[in-house]
């Protein structure tokens, strides 16, 4: 294998793994957008979804149809926890200040992820997650797996509904102008509690799609499988411009991309660094990130 | 001599006499040794906790890395006495310096901007840190961790009693340190810049700078905790200096309340020792801690300390109760003696 094949490899490879962070990215990036919150539990809502997904395959066996089914119940039952989680712990914070709402965050992510440590059914040992038998097809000496595949075809597609909603539906309109000003939307009619929980439940459900397809990439479900990743598409959010949906998802691909080279060419123990580094790099050169835009501080 | 000076002189003494008292009972093993060694580490907690609640309490800037602070200040302890024959106690404000040096560079980008990107930089750290050390195995003895540790004193009797008597001795300085800073100008500024940051750069505060100067020496004094870990516990792993570590240090001063020096030495102490009582409780304690965080925030935001109005408890101010108790006292006994005449 020649050395432009191997980058056009790993390229391929970053894409499908970088398609991964930027749904989880959407997330991250949405919600900051109208509560200006990061949402430190929306990696274990990745978590949560891939659980939920082992669950329905472990019972109902592997095949294209059941996959289907798991992923609308694990991304019904991750939106109906986003609000659950909005409702409960964010909402009375809403007004308090910020490092306390960060805080909350803090633990709402780690009951989770320890409460999922805990439950029995779960449990701290990782689990092998059911896929369907790997086929890879040869396209030009590069691989590409059936799993990459579907990681492609259900990304691209979760993306092109969420821009179906966000730009072309009322609830999509209402979203935006709840961003844009929470004040005046009120004063407009919307109504922004709705308008809140309808955003971290959007979120929630990317992140368990998200999560049902990291778990079949790399086959394995644990309570800490989702910090990690949810680091990662934080920053990736952060690089294409926190708030700005198409920057998530090209800060997404950056993301992948920038992960698998490393991996491939430099030291697989640096790639947990590098998102950080490069995190460092954006806030020094250019804080809004590639697609943000700067907003002075009202006062 | 001012009546202040008096007071701050009877108080030095006061501390002093308790110091010596509390060590001389760790000495005669009065106090039992498993009791003394729970209040050492529970010195270093409070050490740490205080470090994060003057950047995140004080200062209002959440940290979630200070484990990595603590374990920069662990390690270059370490490889100081082990490789270069540093004594001790240089070696350990050597460890704080080393570990500020970390909070300037990671402090100086990203304290530019809102506070929330402290807490994922911080976090990353934190992160970056484990991995490093992991990765540096001629230093630090990679993932199987430094064995070796050279102890304070290799005298079995008077280790723990030096232990705990260095310990201490840093804590009660660095709680000094802490409550002489925010009573100052400076630490007006600090306590400005967490109230409103807007207002403060209005009023001519520059919110940057002070920033950076309480994220340094909160680095600095979690390289302390870092430094007197070291050699008290003799081995070190870069797995102990996890994500969850830095939010143990985090609950301290949550509980304790935020930016109340008072409320963190008591939660410290606390929870280090409500600890090594809840280990029936095993992965349960998991899910307690992060409850604790979120009840806080919802309910008692303020924390234990805020039930109390969020007051501190001051040496020089309980001297200066007595002492006018006792006048108090002395001028009624004079009346009463008048009464009889």
């Amino acid at each position: 294998m020649g050395v432009f094949q191997q980058i056009l490899q790993q390229t391929l490879n970053g894409l499908s793994l970088g398609s991964i962070y930027a749904l989880l990215a959407l997330g991250y990036t949405m919600v900051y957008g109208i509560v200006n919150l990061i949402n430190f539990a929306h990696g274990d809502i990745l978590m949560l979804g891939a659980f939920v997904s082992y669950f329905v395959l472990k019972c109902l066996g592997v095949t294209p149809g059941t996959l289907t089914l798991s992923f609308f119940i694990s991304m019904l039952f991750c939106a109906l926890v986003g609000i659950l989680m909005e409702k409960t712990c964010y909402k009375p914070l809403r007004n308090a200040p910020r490092i306390n709402a960060l805080i909350t965050a803090i633990g709402v992510s780690f009951f989770l992820e320890n409460g999922a440590r805990v439950i029995p059914i779960i449990g701290p040992n990782p689990r092998v997650f059911p896929t369907l038998p790997s086929v890879t097809y040869e396209v030009l000496g590069v691989g590409i797996s059936r799993v990459q595949i579907l990681v492609f075809a259900v990304a691209i597609g979760l993306m092109l509904i969420l821009n179906y909603i966000v730009n072309f539906t009322r609830i999509g309109k209402a979203m935006r102008a709840v961003s844009f000003d929470k004040g005046a939307s009120y004063l407009m009619g919307i109504n922004v509690d709705q308008v809140i929980s309808f955003t971290f439940a959007l979120g929630s459900a990317l992140a368990a799609a998200a999560g049902i397809l990291f778990a079949s990439a790399y086959p394995q479900v644990e309570p800490y499988m989702g910090i990690m990743p949810g680091l990662k598409a934080f920053v990736a959010a952060v690089l294409g411009g926190i708030g700005s949906i198409p920057g998530a998802m090209l800060g997404g691909f950056i993301m992948g991309v920038a992960e698998t080279l490393t991996k491939g060419f430099l030291s697989s123990q640096l790639a947990d660094a590098i998102a950080f580094g490069l995190l460092i790099i954006i806030l020094v050169v250019k804080p809004a990130g590639i697609l943000g835009k700067a907003i002075g501080e009202k006062v | 001599m001012s009546r202040q000076y008096k007071t701050t002189i009877t108080s030095v003494w006061l501390l002093a006499v308790g110091f010596i008292i509390i060590n001389g009972l760790v000495a005669l093993r009065l106090i039992d040794e498993y009791t003394t060694q729970v209040l050492t580490i529970g010195g270093i907690n409070v050490i740490i906790a205080l470090s994060l609640n003057l950047i995140s309490g004080f200062t209002g800037q959440l940290a979630l890395g200070h484990a990595g602070f603590m374990a920069v200040g662990a390690y270059t302890t370490a490889a100081l006495i082990m490789q270069l024959n540093v004594p001790t106690f240089l070696a350990i404000l050597a460890g704080g310096l080393m570990s500020a040096l970390f909070g300037l560079v990671i402090g100086l980008p990203t304290l530019r901007l809102h506070g929330d990107y402290l807490a994922i930089v911080t976090l990353g750290f934190g992160e970056i840190i484990r991995v490093i050390m992991i990765n540096l195995s001629d230093i630090t003895g990679g993932p199987a961790g430094l064995k070796g540790i050279p102890p304070f004193t290799t005298n079995f009797f008077w280790r723990p009693v030096l232990s705990f008597a260095l310990v201490q001795l840093f804590l009660i300085l660095v709680i000094i340190m802490l409550s002489n800073l925010i009573k100052s100008s400076p630490g007006c500024a600090i306590i400005s810049v967490r109230e409103d940051e807007i207002a403060a750069n209005a009023m001519g505060i520059n919110v940057f700078y002070y920033k950076i100067f309480a994220f340094t020496l909160s680095a600095f004094i979690a390289g302390l905790g870092g430094g007197l870990y070291a050699p008290f516990f003799g081995y070190l792993n870069p797995n102990m200096f996890n994500f969850l570590k830095s939010v143990e240090f985090l609950i301290i001063v949550v509980l304790g309340g935020m930016g109340n020096i008072t409320g963190t030495v008591l939660a410290g102490f606390g929870l280090t020792y409500l600890q090594e009582f809840l280990r029936f409780l095993k992965d349960y304690r998991l899910v307690i801690y992060p409850l604790i965080l979120i009840l806080m925030m919802l309910f008692q935001p303020a924390g234990l300390m805020g039930i109390f109005g969020n007051k501190e408890f001051s040496l020089t101010g309980f001297v200066r109760n007595l002492k006018r108790k006792q006048i108090f006292r002395r001028r009624s006994a004079s009346d009463k003696a008048g009464d009889h005449q």
